[in-house]
């Protein structure tokens, strides 16, 4: 209990206001429905509500006790210890949004650092200080591109190789925007590497064009034909990143991205079962002022100091209300905090040290468990970066509770979204997988083959 | 001096937190993948924790002050919950995990579900939400789709009280409704006669806040749900001011159809300094099967031997999926630990605080400042930041000089309908000699107005920065930095 009122202070108060008890201040609620009998458990001391909640804790199986190839947009990596201990700093978890700035300058430059730190990495212009998550940031740049023509271009294109829960919310988002089409990820237009058959969609009627990149089986996919495709006809094109994918390979603004989206839980969030994370979200100089979202820009106090505050906040729903393009209100504050201290921390040489780690692991997992007899790896002919597609001949029921006996989650079922890839299974590889993991894999899944 | 940025204090060739040799046989890289370069910092660990921390103290907390911004819920975050919500058995647990190896994270879900429905009256909720705004989204949807599928596609039309905070127009608009702000009465309270003249077969719902932001319970609330239920409307319950009602009245009881929860308000989960929130939705029966996919529950009601099976079901009617994953798990976790603390007779004590609180204050200031309706109040009230005789003095002035005194200004300029607002919110988790010494500073600065306007205008004189120049950031619009060799660059 947080409420530091003794019996005396109360009485003092209850005098002060004028009233015998604080029921008095409670009379305008329709008597006949006040103080409810809630059938809630008695309360427990601190004592007692850790010892309840470390049992809950205790009682799931984690990917520390197990060793686990799941992916599919939540990673396994490592987190420095500094980290948590700068997120743990009562003066950044306890502020609220900084709209005084004369009082908040510590999450103004932290976001103003967190938007270069993601401009940097991804080559573009802008990043707002973030969205909920990868999905709703992909939900927010179909919604921009809706706006940016005026609802004039109807279609919204995507490619099926994003990843499913993404498509998903971007078809919520979108379900009442009347005359809106969201299409090209049908099993149809498929999954194949050179985008042939999107690419042929894409005309001046389509307003954007989103790809992931790598997109969701971890495949490193040319997308400069479809850009330029897009971009042909006047669209614009998102591009969903894997932001340690960044720290190799080129960033799609050089690609010629006009937003890109992400989830940004990979960079220094723990996994805890799906959030919170962080949507990242950047754009191109000319979409700037279509951007939803808080932005944090520089500027001077009256004393010529250099100081940040939060800008064109003209845009958001606090100013515009119904006016504006979008609803958001709060960012992911101290998630951007986290990835800014863990994008410094690492630096240049050890964030790119991670990406090498990831692709040099994921290719030595997937070769020693696809030259396994009766497994094959999906899509071996395009490059990939962490994560691969594993074809075994037996059940993939069978493989995975087989793997499960020997403490291994063996990754994500393909066919719960994919009737074209049932059976197959999607795997991830971070820096924290040692090469003796990998092998016991292969011999477990050796035995699968045998059994 | 100001704190420089990560990129002034970077350092070519210095090494921060490294990783182990690869211990796997090396293949080639992509080629024509590969970037160049790539503009990170380069910081030693000592100097990036110096750098955060430096800046942690320029900022205003919770941990370090009083936080009476109204409608935000800024209560005192307790400390148990940082470290439950970091426990590895939940911290380490990957959302794709097969269901019998997560029944701890879907059982505090569950129960979590099953404790909100049971404080707000209703019959079902999701925790999907990310924030109170993502949590109007999902219960416009719900309106949307619940009328679109009794085949009413014309009700297009929101009635939004003017005293709502913005996300609510916001949101409505997003899902294309037509947006039409209802006024308030001389009470403050919802006007009757214009809600019935657009209570017709074009309704499709009224939002809702009540508490209102002005703090005050629409001393009809009965008789407006009445009334846009009789039209054929639904209404929705902006929950941001649940805090005034916790064990004392339920939304459900009263006749709404859907409300949000923020758990950063009323549940005690920290702002972050602007999020992660976390905005639950519950709806009534009617609308269970609208909620977002999936839903926790109980698949398996268990025996004397067998515990109870917790997974997903997804809802035959559902507006579909809102955010990837299952909501932020993290800040359900600290919301199951404050109410697990605090049971039927500590959340009454939390509403009662926090309105006892909020009317102490609002005594004390009263004769100073104007209160615009002066009733008693909830958990907050609205005063006016200004006095007719002192023209050149404003709410923002007052916010300003607040912070020479070391409080946080209250919200200031909202709502709206009040004139240079200043809308105050105590919370219960404050003391008496900390509201005691919030209304002093406050009427010291009243005075002050009067004897020495300068120093209203020109606060805060003491704080990391100064009044900022808010036109300048516009209009430069600096919303970058790069790293220096990259700018030394020739062009």
């Amino acid at each position: 209990m947080f409420t530091p009122h003794s019996d005396a202070d109360v009485a003092v108060m209850l005098k002060s206001i004028g009233v015998e008890n604080v029921g008095e201040l409670f009379k305008e609620i329709p008597a006949r429905f006040r103080y409810p009998d809630l059938n809630l458990p008695p309360a427990l001391t601190e004592m007692e509500a850790a010892d309840d909640l470390d049992s809950i804790a205790a009682s799931n199986g984690t990917t520390h006790d197990m060793l686990s190839f799941l992916g599919a947009g939540a990673y396994d990596h490592y987190i420095p210890a500094a980290v948590d201990m700068i997120l743990r700093r009562g003066e950044f978890y306890t502020a609220y949004t900084p709209y005084q700035p004369e009082i908040s300058q510590g999450t103004l430059q932290a976001i103003f650092e967190y938007q270069s730190l993601i401009s940097n990495l991804t080559g573009m212009d802008v990043t707002n200080a973030s969205h909920y998550d990868g999905a709703t940031a992909a939900a927010e740049a179909a919604i921009l591109s809706w706006h940016h023509f005026k609802g004039k271009r109807k279609k919204v294109l995507l490619s099926r190789a994003v990843n499913p829960q993404y498509r998903q919310v971007i078809r919520t988002y979108l379900q009442a925007t009347e005359g809106l089409r969201i299409e090209g990820d049908d099993q149809e237009t498929g999954l194949d590497a050179d985008l042939k058959r999107l690419i042929a969609q894409i005309d001046n009627n389509t307003a954007l064009v989103v790809v992931q990149y790598p997109d969701f089986f971890g495949r490193i996919i040319d997308y400069k034909p479809l850009i330029e495709a897009a971009h042909a006809e006047g669209a614009l094109v998102a591009v969903a990143v894997n932001p340690t994918a960044l720290g190799l390979l080129t960033p799609p603004g050089d690609l010629g991205a006009d937003i890109v989206v992400g989830e940004g839980q990979p960079l220094g969030i723990p996994l805890s079962y799906g959030g919170p994370y962080l949507g990242l979200f950047s754009v191109k100089e000319p979409l700037l002022r279509k951007l939803s979202g808080r932005l944090v820009g520089e500027t001077t106090d009256v004393e010529g100091k250099l100081a940040y505050v939060l800008t064109l906040t003209a845009r958001e729903q606090h100013i515009r209300r119904e006016k504006a393009s979008s609803n958001i209100c709060s960012n992911q504050g101290l998630m951007t905090l986290a990835s800014a201290v863990y994008l410094t921390l690492l630096g240049k040489q050890g964030f790119r040290q991670v990406a090498n780690l990831c692709y040099q692991k994921a290719h030595y997992a997937a070769h020693v468990l696809a030259s396994l007899p009766g497994f094959d790896q999906v899509f071996s002919e395009t490059p990939f970066f962490h994560e691969f597609v594993l074809r075994p001949s037996q059940p993939l029921d069978e493989v995975l509770s087989h793997l499960r006996e020997h403490d291994i989650l063996g990754g994500y079922d393909l066919g719960q979204d994919y009737p074209e890839l049932q059976g197959c299974l999607l795997m991830a590889v971070t820096e924290k997988m040692r090469k003796t993991d990998i092998d016991f894999t292969r011999e477990v899944l050796m035995e699968v083959e045998n059994a | 001096m100001p704190e420089p940025t990560i990129y002034e204090l970077s350092s070519p060739g210095r090494k921060g937190v490294l990783f182990p040799a690869s211990d796997v046989p090396e293949v080639a890289l992509p080629d024509q993948f590969l970037r160049t370069e790539l503009p990170l910092p380069e910081m030693a660990e000592v100097d990036t924790v110096r750098h955060f921390t430096r800046l942690s103290q320029m900022n205003y907390a919770i941990d370090l002050g009083f936080y009476p911004l109204g409608s935000c819920t800024m209560k005192y975050n307790p400390k148990i919950n940082e470290t439950t919500a970091r426990l590895p058995g939940f911290a380490y647990t990957h959302p794709f995990q097969p269901i019998d190896t997560v029944q701890g994270n879907l059982y505090l879900m569950y129960t979590l579900q099953e404790w909100l429905k049971e404080i707000s009256g209703f019959a079902g909720v999701t925790l999907m939400p990310a924030a109170g705004a993502q949590g109007e989204l999902t219960g416009m949807l719900i309106i949307y789709k619940y009328h679109q599928d009794r085949g009413d596609f014309k009700r297009k039309r929101i009635l939004i009280p003017d005293s709502a905070h913005g996300t609510n127009p916001a949101s409505s608009a997003m899902i294309g409704m037509e947006i039409v702000p209802l006024p308030s009465d001389a009470r403050g309270n919802v006007d009757l006669s214009a809600l019935k003249e657009l209570c017709d077969e074009n309704l499709a719902g009224l939002m809702l806040t009540n508490p209102n932001t002005l703090g005050l319970f629409d001393e009809h609330v009965e008789e407006v749900i009445q009334m846009v239920h009789a039209a054929g409307g639904l209404v929705y319950g902006d929950g941001a001011n649940l805090n005034a009602l916790l064990g004392i009245v339920r939304p459900g009881d009263l006749g709404f159809d859907v409300m949000h929860f923020n758990l950063h308000k009323t549940f005690s989960t920290p702002h972050g300094g602007g999020g992660p929130g976390s905005g639950p939705v519950a709806v009534r029966q009617e609308l269970l099967e609208y909620l977002p996919d999936p839903v926790v529950s109980m698949i398996d009601s268990g025996s004397e031997d067998c515990p109870p099976l917790y997974g997903f079901t997804h809802p035959s009617r559902s507006i579909g999926r809102v955010k990837a994953f299952y909501g932020h798990f993290g800040m359900l976790v600290r919301a199951y630990t404050y109410i697990l603390m605090h049971g039927k007779d500590g959340l009454r004590d939390i509403a009662e605080k926090a309105v006892l609180n909020a009317n102490y204050m609002m005594n004390r200031l009263k004769s100073t400042y104007t209160l615009p309706y002066d009733r008693s109040c909830m958990h907050e009230f609205v005063l006016e930041g200004y006095w007719k005789d002192l023209p050149d003095v404003h709410a923002l002035d007052i916010a300003k000089r607040l912070m020479d005194y070391k409080f946080h200004p209250p919200t200031n300029y909202f709502p709206l309908i009040v004139h240079e607002a200043l809308m105050i919110e105590p919370t219960e988790t404050e003391s008496r000699e900390t509201l005691d010494a919030f209304c002093d500073a406050l009427i010291n600065i009243a005075r002050e107005a009067r004897e020495q306007p300068e120093l209203l205008h020109d606060a805060p004189h003491n704080t990391p920065v100064r009044r900022c120049d808010e036109l300048k950031a516009a209009k430069d619009l600096v919303l970058c930095c790069y790293p220096l060799e990259e700018l030394q660059k020739p062009t």
